[in-house]
């Protein structure tokens, strides 16, 4: 495990198939999902069969399950369930600082930790106490589809109708230390598209990005992996402040441009990236 | 512990299984279609006679029809139908 979450993929948790080849899609973190993608009368079987396939199976990827709302009659036996297994993450959808503390204080006993998902108007504006309001509660994905709902407005691929939340969730987030994914891009057959919402999610701060189909997920791990030429980049900054150290320089410049410490912390977070998705060897 | 009612599970999906129980009254039975059976029908049988006593039911007809399912499927199929047909699992 890379232990980064540059891509995200859900996989419906009543599909035994998917389920079992969950790994071999090299997205970084796989979702089950007990929620929109089983259907009513199908909740009690996906439970189960998730529950099994994680005492089963040994994954090579982080396990996130997504449970069912806390208003549902679901949520209780979802969390039942799913606290006795070795997931790693629980998504839990419509959050609000009621559920992370129903589900903070039932998971008190295990080592399972909380992703919440922003996708209501009032998750938006109240992410910053959301996530303040347990230790547990490690990130958050935003989610697109169900906001627009809920906004009463088209989801478009331009994503404008969800600029602002996007922006005040990363904000959140990292004011919290927080990580912090974006939302899927629903066309599986539009790669350009898929690319062009991936990187601007990455220029908005976004750590990753959530993927509803396995072809998605190359692409979405290129646009978050560091390229070879920004990997170079990084190694001379950092081989100009050792430099810079040794004749007793704070400040200095590379290519005539100032190097100070934020652009440092970059290169140095670049590269231990690049370590960890093994790009570089040192 | 005895089915009250009774009750299926799974899909015809590929690695799936579809399960149907029904009351019976002496002792557990199968009834086993699979695309794998020369292969693997003695492990699909044993995988359900054994969740089965593992959860203590007994006189239960269980029917199977299996698309290549692995253990893991079987078992959770079986646990849902038995949960449907009134057992606690």
């Amino acid at each position: 495990m890379s232990n980064l979450r540059r891509s995200i993929l859900f996989i419906p948790g009543n599909n035994p198939g998917m389920l079992q080849n969950a790994d071999v899609f090299d997205a970084d973190s796989v979702i089950f999902d007990l929620e929109d993608s089983v259907s009513l009368d199908e909740k009690d079987s996906a439970r189960l069969l998730v529950k099994e396939v994680l005492d089963t199976i040994n994954f090579n990827c982080e396990i996130i399950v997504r449970i069912n709302p806390f208003d549902t009659p679901f949520y209780e036996d979802d969390v039942n369930l799913i606290k006795n297994s070795n997931a790693n993450l629980i998504l839990l959808p419509k959050a609000s600082c009621e559920s992370v503390l129903d589900l903070t204080k039932r998971l008190e006993a295990t080592k399972i930790n909380i992703m919440v998902l922003i996708e209501t108007a009032m998750g938006v504006e109240q992410v910053f106490a959301i996530l303040s309001s347990s230790e547990r509660c490690k990130g958050l994905m935003i989610g697109g589809e169900d906001l627009c709902v809920d906004l009463n407005c088209p989801r478009t691929k331009a994503g404008n109708e969800i600029f602002y939340a996007r922006s005040r969730l990363v904000n959140c987030a990292k004011a919290l230390n927080k990580f912090v994914i974006d939302t899927p891009f629903t066309d599986t057959n539009d790669e350009k598209g898929l690319i062009v919402d991936t990187k601007f999610a990455k220029s908005l701060g976004f750590i990753g990005k959530a993927s509803i189909n396995p072809r998605q997920i190359y692409f979405i791990n290129e646009v978050f992996s560091p390229t070879a030429l920004e990997i170079k980049h990084a190694k001379r900054i950092i081989a100009a402040k050792e430099s810079a150290l040794k004749q007793g320089l704070g400040v200095f410049a590379l290519d005539g441009k100032m190097v100070d410490l934020p652009i440092i912390k970059r290169a140095e977070s670049l590269l231990e990236t690049s370590r960890k998705l093994g790009l570089i060897k040192e | 512990m005895k089915l009250l009612r009774p009750s299926k599970a799974g899909t015809y999906e590929s690695n799936d299984i579809y399960l149907m129980l029904f009351p019976g009254s002496s002792g557990n039975k199968l009834e086993l279609e699979s695309v794998v059976y020369e292969t693997y029908g003695k492990q699909i049988k044993n995988v359900i006679f054994t969740t089965l006593e593992a959860i203590g039911v007994n006189n239960v007809l269980v029917k199977a029809i299996d698309k290549g399912a692995l253990d893991f499927t079987i078992k959770a199929r079986l646990k849902t139908a038995l949960k449907r047909g009134g057992i606690d699992v």
